[in-house]
């Protein structure tokens, strides 16, 4: 019977709507007292049964809800026989509960658009080779699963057989339809555009990219930031300060109207839900815009932030480096160019990759005793040689000497931007290149909106050698560029400049930067669908994309504005309510429901606001 | 000890997470630190002790509130 009247409250609230309707044409139109009461009571009884339950389900428990105010206060009505009121109020609050329905699904519009993309089946190969439909949760990592043309991948997998193109909006923003055949990895909720494909399964569930960022997303929709923490704790103390308020008001004054009154008044609806309406909003547009924001704690640190350290490589460059100049100090370039690649080609550095990619098909020959310098080269032996690439450091700490020449060649490479990298064999120098890398197209652009957003620094932080650098920053107009930086070093500088008491935010790739991501006030990556970003950063810019940047800020600034303006309409209503019930001759009970009601709606319909947001 | 998961119908007073919140942390065998109410994704996280209690008994604490469940997902911890 309780839950047949919760869930009919929609309906209760329509009828209510008519009884009232009825009792004002009846006193209006044929001045009939008669049926002008007994319509309102009957409309306040209906109204008031699911409130009244709800207050009772809420007392049970021990918590004085909004649901236990409303019904006391319509109690005090009936006593007094004030029917109007009664009828009103509890029409005005079923109503009220009913658009905040319907405009709340709307700001939570955009998250939920982001989890609906979820696989639900697959097609999992049984013990006699067929292929079945499961629901997705059936699936175990090492499933053979079965993907047709126009379907959801529902795992994240290896192509076993087939070809096809597979559009990955959902996890990387690339619209472009990317390739897949025999040993490439597709990920979950990517859709198989044509062709038909036999994965492995690698990651199930929570485990895919796709799970990690949903997960993260809709942790972060609801995850609280300090203020709203003692909004929270404030509002379970509130409801029943209000009670007791109220009785005292009665006591003192023998008035129930006034008494009733200040209970409907005093209800906190705006305040507990303003916050998480603009946080809701706000993670939702970064979400359909290719920034996932991890909660409003990030959201109220980015929108104040002064500082924005940049790692160079991959995040103001393109990140694919191309050997642009070479100089030999050997008769010989082919062998030391066989041993390079040799090397090379075990290292995943980006530098490693361009050479190898210069160099191109030549012999190889077997590297033992390899030792990676971090932050200077590799140091190894080919075949029986004893071989070392790096930087000049490196050069350095190995002995190597570098004569005129060599100098006058360093200088001149660095001077055009070059990153550096020496090769010497058996002790001595043989080869020098020069590799340089790309600015991202639109990055000066992105960086004067940043400015224009307030932000007061803006430092590019890198491992390169300084001249790389100061170019880079001059081409830029940044304000300050370090060179030579390790991965410590950078993270040293990030709390430099926060014992200045900035705020700082630091953009990087998020592999060899993550100390400086989790350290930094705000750790920004560039996720191409790596978790490693995902799980250290606070804020990730899909698919890499750098234009996201000054979104996510103006976004940001927005969203706390927003929360400011809800809690000031929340906190505003309340107190002018609350005064004019003293200070004023027309404050009553419907009023009062209907700015309480009207308030909520307001914050609900600020908050939506955010779902249109678009940096100008 | 094992953690649910428990989606609801979508939550719209705040006050709801009050009282949900209390209803679960009644029940014996509830690890009371654990328990989350999510307003905006509507769901309820909470790790629990399955010698003392059934996913069954929390489901009905929640539902005895007025709250309709969807689904819920249990795993061990």
């Amino acid at each position: 019977m309780q839950r047949f009247i919760l869930s009919k409250k929609n309906h209760i609230a329509l009828i209510s709507a008519i009884l009232i309707i009825i009792a004002f044409t009846g006193e209006l139109g044929f001045k009939n007292t008669n049926i002008f009461t007994w319509s309102l009571i009957s409309a306040s009884l209906l109204g008031i049964a699911p409130i009244a339950i709800q207050a009772y389900q809420a007392l049970k428990v021990k918590v004085v809800s909004i649901d236990v105010l409303v019904t006391i206060a319509v109690g005090g009505a009936f006593l007094i026989k004030n029917y109007e009121e009664a009828a009103i109020v509890t029409f005005l609050f079923l109503f009220g509960a009913f658009l905040e329905q319907r405009t709340l699904n709307k700001t939570r519009s955009a998250i939920k658009e982001l989890t609906e993309m979820a696989p639900e089946s697959a097609l999992k190969q049984m013990e006699n080779g067929e292929f079945e439909e499961v629901e997705v949760d059936e699936v175990d990592v090492g499933d053979i699963l079965l993907v047709k043309t126009g379907a959801k991948v529902p795992v994240d997998g290896t192509v076993l057989t087939g070809e096809g193109y597979v559009n990955e909006a959902s996890i990387t923003g690339e619209p472009v339809p990317a390739s897949k055949k025999k040993g490439s990895k597709v990920f979950a909720g990517t859709i198989l555009e044509n062709g038909t494909i036999q994965i492995v399964a690698d990651r199930v569930g929570e485990d895919t990219t796709f799970g990690k960022i949903i997960e993260l997303v809709e942790e972060a929709q609801d995850s609280k930031s300090k203020t709203e923490r003692f909004i929270d704790r404030f509002s379970k103390y509130y409801t029943p300060a209000v009670l007791v308020f109220a009785f005292l008001v009665w006591l003192i004054s023998r008035d129930i109207e006034l008494a009733i009154t200040i209970l409907v008044l005093g209800c906190p609806g705006a305040l507990v839900i303003g916050v998480p309406v603009s946080n809701v909003a706000g993670i939702g547009n970064g979400a359909r815009n290719g920034v996932l924001l991890k909660g409003s704690e990030v959201i109220h640190a980015f929108s104040k932030v002064d500082t924005i350290a940049f790692d160079k490589t991959g995040t103001l460059t393109i990140g694919n480096p191309k050997v642009a100049d070479t100089e030999f100090y050997t008769n010989n370039p082919a062998e030391v160019l066989s041993y390079l690649a040799s090397v090379e080609n075990e290292s995943d550095h980006p530098l490693a990759k361009a050479i190898v990619e210069y160099i191109g098909d030549t012999k190889l020959y077997p590297v033992e005793n390899t030792d990676v310098v971090k932050g200077g080269g590799i140091v190894a032996r080919v075949d029986g040689h004893w071989f070392a690439v790096g930087n000049v450091t490196l050069m350095k700490q190995e002995n190597i000497r570098l004569d005129e020449k060599a100098l006058e060649d360093i200088a001149r490479f660095e001077q055009k931007g070059n990153s550096l990298v020496l090769t010497a064999v058996d002790g001595e120098l043989k080869a020098l290149m020069g590799i340089r890398d790309q600015i991202r197209p639109g990055v000066k652009e992105d960086l004067q909106k940043l400015k224009r957003l307030g932000v007061k620094n803006l430092i590019v932080l890198s491992g390169d050698n300084q001249g790389t650098v100061d170019l880079v920053a001059r081409e830029l107009g940044l304000t300050e560029a370090r060179g030579n930086m390790l991965p410590e070093n950078k993270a040293a500088y990030i709390a430099e400049l926060q014992a200045k008491g900035q705020i700082v935010a630091f953009i990087g790739d998020g592999v060899n930067d993550s100390p400086s991501l989790a350290l930094a006030d705000i750790g920004i990556a560039m996720g191409s669908g790596t978790d490693v970003a995902i799980e250290t950063s606070d804020i990730v810019l899909m698919n890499s994309d750098f234009s996201r940047l000054p979104h996510a800020l103006g976004l940001t600034k927005a969203t706390a504005g927003n929360m400011r303006q809800n809690i000031l309409i929340a906190v505003g209503v309340v107190v002018i309510l609350l005064a004019s019930v003293f200070l004023s001759e027309w404050m009553n009970m419907s009023i009062g429901m209907l700015a309480h009601e009207a308030s909520i709606l307001v914050v609900i319909l600020n908050g939506m606001r955010l779902l249109r947001y678009k940096l100008r | 000890m094992q953690k649910a998961t428990i989606q609801l119908e979508t939550l719209t007073c705040p006050s709801c997470m009050q009282k949900i919140e209390k209803a679960v942390k009644a029940l014996e065998g509830v690890d009371k630190e654990s328990v989350e109410v999510l307003f905006n994704s509507s769901k309820v996280k909470l790790n629990f002790d399955d010698e003392k209690l059934s996913i069954e008994k929390i489901e009905n604490a929640i539902t005895a509130m007025g709250y309709e469940i969807k689904k819920s997902q249990v795993k061990a911890l």
